[in-house]
């Protein structure tokens, strides 16, 4: 009772945005995840309750099988070259260094444009004609004679996500730079005097001491990387359009919904990026706050 | 810490205020709503106010074609304003993907775009549209819109929309110069298309331009038809041709080799680009429809059979593969008489005539005049009158959008694997 007292103005304040949470966000997931067990399509339809029936069907459906292979190269190269990338930069820029202000904008700037122009300026760079009319990063490898590097970029038979994810390596790596760099500035100077003292070689004490410290940022990293991974959207609509080849679950879950009326499957495909954002995002979350508290 | 709180307070004050402002805004909104829409009611006898007109012509010849359609409107009914709610991007289907939201939400505009044929069925079955067959009868358009038309945008003995206008899918566009160099006359069958492809090859030249994935869709729709014939290619949709049959097998390798014949970078180009390499010389053909002709002649300013030369698509002579642009009443249209004066113009001769000759197509009705139109397009209309009809699959006349997105899907997964046979079984799926 005096808990409620002392805390209800709190709730008072608060209760706009929770209700605003409640309806918008977690009302309309419960929605979502209702029209995924029903039939319904078409417009103003009747639908009845099939239980997981499109579930399964997705699993079967070729189209899917190449939505998650995608997604999955996509990931794995994204956040992969991302981190490694990231860290790196940091290292480098945390040398005390000169001018590292100048240095630091210049590699987070990327992260200020959208994916649509990230994905239009690309688009033009990686374009795979041939012959004379060659352009873009093809015409610079062919006039360097690195013919060699030219290729057919996001037309690439089964690794064609592999371009994609290069402009959105391009974009977030300085971002994954700026989180590493934060983690590195919170490691004290007295734990690496103390190490050289006891003759750790720089590497070492990288390796060592440095890195396991800032393992936390580490992971906050492939949080925040693996949700863009996983909702990718924008920047395969800007660099390629919708082709099946370069399909993934939210372009299918687009087409099915507006451009078929297939609602049931939309909903389901929705619900299968929520889930696996959700193994992403929740045990981040649950050791984090159960952190906090000890 | 005091002025830390007093910061606070006042933002959270301002908050409020910003809040309690939006929902003063949305209340005025709705009666606004309210007024406007029992003001059309007492007003019906002489047309006042405003209709929107949803569409996705937002460039081109076809911002411009709506334009001149507006103009006539607005000479015919000075009292009302006409509100242009195009949506643009993606031929129509970012359009489609609002229009789908409003319609969920009960909130339909006054009258919008819709390709006539399969593609309003969904909203027909779900009763979202209002049946104008007392249009037809009062503006006497049953004896001017072709015989060959009308049966394809009938449901049940009602008609649910007005075309506007006719384009063709079917035709080949080339470029002259590329042909006379290399002695290759337009081919009237695949096979003699594969002749000539392995001589522009050898030239180093790219025998058809292609673009993204629905342009791949419409050079599929052309060869299925050029290959099964006319009959078949319509019983298709009416299910009395079988899609697992050995003809359709037969086609499909036809269409699978055509692909062979094209430039690696389809994916990555618009129809626009690919119609562009037959403009440059780079490739010597190119499937699209005739939009692609206001495109050469206009954009390009091209001169027919100099800069470009065109026929029926290989094995479709005799055959005009259609698709039609046509307006709609929604149930629930808040201005609802302005509506039905909008689909009046957009059904008149003088309509018709306006938005055509800059749209770049013929009119729906048949009593055009003529004189007015570019050559090609005198030369579609005299086709159109003569030929015989069918439909096109990808700009929405054969097949529902969940048929066509099936077939979609298929032909998007048989660009990947190029395995004939799981096509045909995706295909015979997808029409089950």
């Amino acid at each position: 009772m005096k808990s409620l007292k002392r805390h209800w103005p709190a709730l008072a304040l608060l209760s706009p945005s929770l209700i605003v949470l409640a309806v918008f966000v977690y009302g309309f997931i419960g929605t979502n995840i209702q029209i995924s067990l029903t039939d319904e399509q078409g417009l103003n339809a009747d639908s009845n309750f099939i239980g997981f029936d499109n579930y399964l069907a997705l699993l079967d459906d070729p189209r899917f099988h190449i939505d998650v292979w995608n997604t999955g190269v996509f990931s794995v190269a994204f956040i992969g070259v991302s981190l490694f990338l990231g860290l790196g930069l940091a290292i480098l820029l945390d040398q005390k260094m000169k001018a590292e202000g100048f240095f630091r904008s210049i590699y987070l700037l990327p992260m200020a444009v959208s994916f649509i122009v990230t994905g239009v300026v690309w688009r033009w760079l990686m374009n795979p004609a041939e012959g004379s009319r060659m352009s873009g990063l093809n015409l610079l490898f062919d006039t360097l004679g690195l013919d060699f590097l030219v290729n057919q970029w996001h037309l690439t038979p089964t690794w064609g996500m592999l371009a994609i994810a290069l402009p959105a390596v391009w974009q977030m790596s300085g971002y994954t730079m700026a989180l590493f760099l934060a983690g590195l500035r919170s490691v004290p100077d007295e734990v690496k005097e103390a190490a050289r003292m006891d003759g750790a070689s720089e590497l070492g004490i990288y390796w060592r001491i440095i890195l396991p410290m800032i393992r936390p940022v580490a992971l906050s990293a492939v949080v925040i990387l693996g949700h863009i991974s996983l909702k990718v959207f924008d920047l395969i609509i800007a660099i390629a359009g919708k082709q099946i080849a370069l399909d993934v679950p939210a372009i299918y879950m687009w087409q099915t919904t507006f451009d078929a009326y297939n609602f049931a499957r939309g909903a389901t495909l929705a619900t299968y990026i929520l889930i696996s954002v959700a193994v992403f995002v929740i045990p981040y979350l649950y050791f984090t706050t159960r952190k906090d508290k000890v | 810490m005091q002025t830390l709180q007093k910061r606070a307070t006042r933002a959270l004050a301002a908050t409020a205020v910003l809040a309690l402002g939006l929902a003063g805004c949305a209340s005025t909104t709705d009666a606004d709503d309210t007024a406007a829409t029992s003001g059309s009611d007492e007003t019906a006898a002489v047309a006042t106010g405003s209709v929107e007109v949803f569409s996705w012509w937002t460039g081109g010849g076809e911002e411009a074609g709506l334009n001149a359609l507006v103009e006539v409107f607005n000479a015919e009914y000075p009292d009302l304003t006409f509100e242009n709610a195009a949506v643009s991007g993606g031929a129509g289907t970012n359009a489609k993907a609002v229009l789908a939201t409003r319609l969920e939400a009960n909130d339909p505009p006054d009258s919008f775009q819709g390709h006539a044929g399969a593609e309003l069925m969904d909203y027909i079955n779900a009763g979202q549209l209002e049946d104008l067959t007392f249009l037809y009868d009062e503006q006497g358009w049953s004896s001017v819109m072709p015989e060959t038309l009308l049966p394809l945008i009938t449901v049940d003995g009602k008609i649910y929309s007005v075309p506007v206008n006719i384009h063709r899918a079917n035709v080949m566009w080339a470029n002259p110069t590329v042909l006379a160099d290399n002695n290759i006359d337009m081919p009237t069958t695949w096979d003699e298309f594969f002749v000539a492809a392995d001589t522009l090859e050898a030239a180093g030249i790219i025998p058809l331009a292609l673009g993204e994935q629905w342009t791949q869709l419409h050079l599929f729709e052309t060869v299925l038809l050029g290959e099964l014939g006319t009959d078949a290619y319509n019983g298709l949709w009416d299910g009395s041709t079988d899609w697992a049959g050995a003809d359709v097998t037969a086609a499909l390798d036809t269409f699978a080799r055509v692909l062979e014949y094209t430039n690696s970078d389809a994916a990555s180009l618009a129809w626009q680009d690919a119609t562009q390499l037959v403009i440059d010389g780079d490739a010597a053909f190119n499937i699209m429809g005739d939009w692609a002709e206001g495109f050469l002649r206009v954009d390009n300013a091209l001169v027919e059979q100099e800069g470009y030369t065109w026929a029926a698509s290989p094995g479709t002579e005799g055959t005009f593969q259609f698709l039609s642009d046509s307006f709609t009443l929604p149930v629930g249209a808040a201005n609802r008489d302005a509506a039905i004066s909008w689909l009046t113009v957009a059904g008149s001769a003088a309509g018709q005539d306006a938005f055509n000759v800059k749209k770049g197509s013929i009119p729906a009705r048949n009593d055009a005049d003529k004189a007015i139109y570019p050559p090609y397009l005198q030369d579609a209309m005299d086709d159109w009158g003569s030929n015989l009809v069918a439909g096109s699959l990808t700009h929405g006349v054969t097949a529902s959008n969940a048929w066509k997105a099936d077939i979609d899907t298929a032909l998007g997964l048989f660009l990947g694997d190029k395995d004939v046979a799981n096509f045909q079984a995706a295909l015979v799926t997808a029409a089950g």
